[in-house]
């Protein structure tokens, strides 16, 4: 279980001799007359005291004790090996908000709240709508589900796995990079560059070639080019051949060979055509025409039949080659945190929606469909209205795990190195200030959290005491 | 009530929405839906699998997904080597040696005190019952330092028996939470029955509360079983070289991952299997465990 899915409200009661055995909180409504349960009169209080003892005892030294020590230790300065020094009235917890790495933190945790429970409760009712009907619903649930049995670190190792940056070893870049190889196929030269024995072109890589002179539909251009890695050439490439065809043509060719020879400006025997680039067709230095070149670097515009124009090879032909995203550097390493995560948490609110939904009265649907409403109306105006309270918990209890986030963020900034700080949240920025011995401004960050988590733990009470 | 409706086999008894849209669409779109989902979430863990059982000198020539077309990469090579490890095997008996105890004790005081709660009398029990229930939101951050402290006073810091009195601290309000709503839903009559025959409130306890109330203990137990296993945060801080789990052992790998890969894939495999296996043994438990802290 990473960390509490087990915060939350209410819980129901399912008695077992009523239940068949068949277990706690199933999400039914409870027997009715059973708002208070009966209590047995007149046993002799130290029972009652041995009974309730060692949880006393145990709850009063770990949690209550600690709640207000840390209260008090939050009040106070710090001094170099953790002791405290003088009284700083809140100074601690005005120091979160104006030093920059627990600003930061702040911040973060914020992106966490707003972004995370949302996220988290829409793709659990997709799922769980979208499953209700289908036959293999339950592998498709203990598929989704099944991240949630696993340690946060497990699921940090795994995804730190899928976000490595090199295309060629992290998942998560060789899937875009071959979205984007699909979507843009032409490919790129970052060392191909106009031949500087025949200098038809103007230009630099960073901004594209441009031809000096005009061409026109029948006189072919030919734009030597060298730099291409015969070692390794692209693997469709072939002898460059002059076009032929209707309309505006030329060729993009590497004007060399291995070994060498041949006439500069000429496409000799043995000269590779450079595939993929793409040509445009400039007139009055607007762009009329785009193509790419064929494995012979071959191209034509067989609109373009009069008229003379100015050819472009732009810099998209010279940038490097796409690799991705850095997903664990500054910008996205949250999000790619915050992916994980969902992948962690969508099945536990899949499970409990799913739950719920199979607890909705059937009947006040099927009326409404009789009386004419679509299903889109019956799942607005009926279906998720009935919901409501369960997104509530759902979203409740997501933003109280959201708040206290600490394993997945401190395992996946392991791998990022520098970029860490990025993702801090406040329960990270709590634990390296332990670690530096800042016991006070680490005790105003958990009362922080604290009183954050207050109005969370209003809804649970107030709940509780409904359902009683 | 149903077996299915706590399980996560939830089946819907009606026509609802998607229903129709299957009819209408032959439920090809859907279908295709929900099995590239499905596949994007078995992707990352089978990643990993198969990454754990890659020769290490391949991470650096190419992904996992390699091994696929070239099974040669394949060696069980890094399970060997992890097994010699002292320190991931002695941190795999360290994670055991913790879980096992902070589960049992949650349960046996979680339970009596759960009895306590539903069934007697006391001044200031409905009060203190709020009380538990508002602690159950409570960050464990806030009891970091004072609990440090409290153990150097105790002579216990690092040790295996200071994780494992914190990880019961933090476990007691849900275990109390839970059982107290399911104990009181126990027929009143058995225990007066039992009373009438001369029972003992121990003997009760014993014989009465927890045989019918097993189903929730259960859920509780598995709960707090993964819990403790997959904790990182509180090992990280009470433990020691000697003590630390293997959640402990493996996160201090994590910064150089490249390099580290071959322990670190086999070693946080070996680290989820257990609580896959309880998780997938036990899922209807651990479900309503997961439902009895939401769902009203």
């Amino acid at each position: 279980m990473p960390e509490d899915a087990r915060v939350a409200p209410a819980a129901p009661t399912s008695p077992p001799a009523v239940a068949g055995g068949a277990g706690v909180g199933a999400g039914r409504a409870q027997p009715p007359g059973k708002t208070k349960p009966p209590r047995l009169p007149g046993e002799s209080r130290w029972v009652a005291a041995l009974f309730i003892f060692p949880a006393g005892i145990w709850l009063a030294a770990i949690v209550l004790y600690p709640l207000v020590y840390t209260l008090i230790r939050s009040l106070f300065h710090d001094g170099p090996v953790g002791q405290a020094t003088s009284f700083a009235g809140i100074q601690n917890y005005i120091d979160i908000f104006t030093q920059s790495d627990s600003f930061e933190a702040f911040k973060n945790n914020v992106i966490w709240v707003v972004v995370v429970p949302a996220l988290v409760t829409i793709l659990g009712l997709i799922f769980a709508v979208l499953t209700e009907r289908i036959r293999w619903a339950s592998a498709f649930k203990i598929i989704v589900f099944t991240p949630m049995a696993i340690s946060f670190l497990a699921a940090g190792i795994t995804w730190s796995l899928i976000y490595v940056d090199q295309p060629s070893q992290g998942l998560g870049n060789a899937v875009l990079t071959g979205i984007h190889d699909t979507v843009s196929p032409s490919a790129a030269y970052p060392n191909l560059h106009p031949s500087t024995q025949v200098t038809l072109l103007d230009g630099s890589s960073a901004k594209g070639y441009t031809t000096k002179k005009q061409y026109a539909a029948g006189a072919p251009a030919a734009l030597p080019f060298t730099g291409l890695d015969l070692l390794h050439p692209p693997s469709n490439a072939q002898p460059a051949a002059q076009p032929s065809g209707k309309g505006l043509t030329g060729v993009v060719w590497n004007d060399f060979k291995a070994g060498g020879g041949g006439t500069p400006g000429k496409v000799d025997p043995g000269e590779l055509g450079v595939p993929g680039v793409t040509v445009q067709a400039l007139q009055g230095g607007k762009v009329v025409g785009s193509t790419t070149t064929q494995p012979d670097g071959a191209f034509s515009f067989p609109g373009l039949t009069s008229g003379s124009y100015t050819l472009e090879l732009p810099a998209s032909d010279f940038s490097a080659a796409y690799t991705g995203v850095s997903w664990l550097g500054p910008t996205l390493i949250t999000p790619a945190i915050i992916i994980a995560y969902l992948w962690i948490y969508a099945g536990f609110a899949m499970v409990l929606l799913a739950a719920g939904m199979a607890a909705l009265p059937r009947e006040t649907m099927e009326a409404a469909r009789i009386d004419g409403a679509t299903e889109w109306q019956v799942f607005r105006r009926v279906t998720m209205p009935l919901l409501s309270p369960v997104l509530l918990v759902v979203f409740v209890t997501m933003v109280i795990n959201v708040l206290k986030i600490f394993d997945i963020v401190f395992v996946m900034q392991q791998p990022a190195g520098g970029n860490a700080r990025y993702a801090n949240v406040l329960a990270v920025q709590l634990y390296d200030e332990y670690g530096n011995q800042q016991y006070g401004a680490a005790s105003a960050v958990g009362i922080l959290l604290v009183i954050l988590v207050i109005p969370a733990m209003i809804f649970q009470i107030h709940n509780f005491r409904k359902s009683q | 009530m149903t077996v299915a409706s706590s399980d996560i086999v939830t089946g819907a008894i009606n026509r609802s929405l998607p229903a129709r849209v299957v009819a209408r669409t032959g439920g090809g779109v859907l279908r295709i839906f929900l099995i590239v989902v499905a596949l994007v979430w078995l992707v990352p863990t089978f990643g990993l699998l198969v990454e754990s059982f890659r020769d290490p000198a391949q991470y650096a020539n190419g992904g996992w997904w390699d091994a696929i077309t070239h099974p040669g990469q394949l060696t069980a090579h890094n399970y060997v080597e992890l097994l010699k490890n002292s320190t991931m095997t002695s941190s795999f008996l360290n994670t055991i040696e913790i879980t096992l105890p902070a589960t049992i004790l949650v349960v046996l005081i979680g339970s009596a005190a759960g009895y306590a709660f539903a069934w007697m009398e006391f001044p200031g029990r409905d009060a203190i019952f709020l009380l538990v229930v508002g602690l159950l939101v409570i960050p464990i951050q806030i009891a970091l330092i004072p609990v440090i402290k409290l153990y150097g006073l105790m002579g216990i810091s690092g040790t295996i028996l200071s994780v494992i009195m914190f990880h019961v601290g933090f476990g007691l309000p849900f275990a109390i939470f839970l059982l107290r709503n399911y104990f009181s839903g126990i027929p009143r009559d058995l225990m007066e029955a039992a009373r009438m025959d001369g029972a003992s409130e121990v003997k009760i306890f014993f014989k009465v509360i927890l045989p019918l109330g097993m189903p929730a203990i259960a859920s509780l137990g598995i709960f707090q079983f993964l819990w403790v296993w997959n904790d990182l945060l509180v090992a990280l801080v009470f433990s020691n070289a000697t003590s630390e789990p293997i959640t402990v052992a493996l996160a201090s790998q994590t910064r150089q991952f490249g390099s580290s890969i071959d322990i670190l894939a086999p070693g946080a495999f070996l680290s989820l299997i257990v609580p896959l296996i309880v998780f997938l043994a036990f899922q209807r438990y651990f479900v309503q465990g997961v439902m009895a802290g939401s769902v009203k």
